[in-house]
């Protein structure tokens, strides 16, 4: 378990804001709104990711506590949004957001 | 492999792949209550919904219009400026050695302790949450009422 925990902290830094300049990306390049969602949760994902890391370096419990909510409310956010993206497909027959540039049907 | 896949099928494969290699490095963190968790609520439950979503709305691969080039270029280059600004950011900070001082804390019992102790207020606001976003997502993609 030694090797293990010698990772040093500055590596999960790099690795999450790897991923979450890779889902700023996906929302800038794709024109998908599925595919932009799924990249909205991987930047959520790095930063639970950078939490968990920050909770364990100082050992503290709470970090991973918010980590538990911010799962709960990006699970809230993706039912409703899916569902949004479902009377939307069913309105305009699309999944191009550029379709929505003007906020009614 | 996310962004760049054509197909939006293969792309929510590639983010599974993704979850579980992030729920590997929960464990790693000793979380291993978060690793659990997380393999259920992502890959397990929200990755589910998106591939049910996909097959209801029967997206062809070829359904996304294509971009202009001058929009793909300022998207990467964008994102390529905001990696560069953070890594740079980060680069410098000095490298501190994971001491992990407890590593009994991302047990189950300890984070249920600070989870119903301290924290029982706003669990029970998140249940609420997810009431809500569940009565509202039912309501959003039923039917509109004939009148």
């Amino acid at each position: 378990m030694e090797t293990l925990q010698a990772i040093p902290l500055n590596h999960y830094i790099l690795l999450s804001v790897l991923l979450f300049s890779i889902g700023v990306m996906g929302v800038l390049l794709r024109r998908n709104a599925i595919i932009i969602f799924m990249c909205i949760e991987l930047m959520l994902n790095a930063v639970n990711l950078l939490m968990v890391a920050f909770s364990a370096h100082h050992g503290d419990g709470k970090g991973q506590v918010f980590v538990f909510f911010i799962m709960a409310v990006a699970a809230a956010e993706v039912a409703v949004g899916l569902s949004i993206l479902i009377m939307m497909h069913r309105n305009t027959n699309t999944t191009d957001i550029g379709f929505l540039n003007k906020l009614k049907f | 492999m996310v962004v760049f896949s054509k197909n939006p099928i293969h792309s929510v494969l590639y983010l599974v792949l993704t979850f579980f290699a992030i729920a590997g490095h929960y464990l790693l963190l000793n979380a291993q209550f978060l690793a659990v968790v997380h393999i259920v609520v992502y890959a397990g439950a929200i990755m589910v919904l998106f591939l049910y979503v996909l097959m209801l709305l029967n997206l062809n691969v070829d359904a996304e219009p294509v971009k202009k080039n001058w929009v793909k270029y300022a998207g990467v280059l964008s994102g390529g400026l905001l990696m560069l600004t953070l890594v740079a950011t980060f680069h410098k900070a000095e490298t501190m050695p994971m001491i992990q001082n407890k590593p009994e804390i991302g047990l189950t019992a300890n984070l249920g302790k600070i989870l119903f102790g301290e924290f029982a207020l706003p669990f029970e606001i998140s249940s609420v949450l997810l009431l809500s976003a569940m009565v509202g997502a039912i309501m959003l993609s039923k039917k509109e009422v004939k009148k």
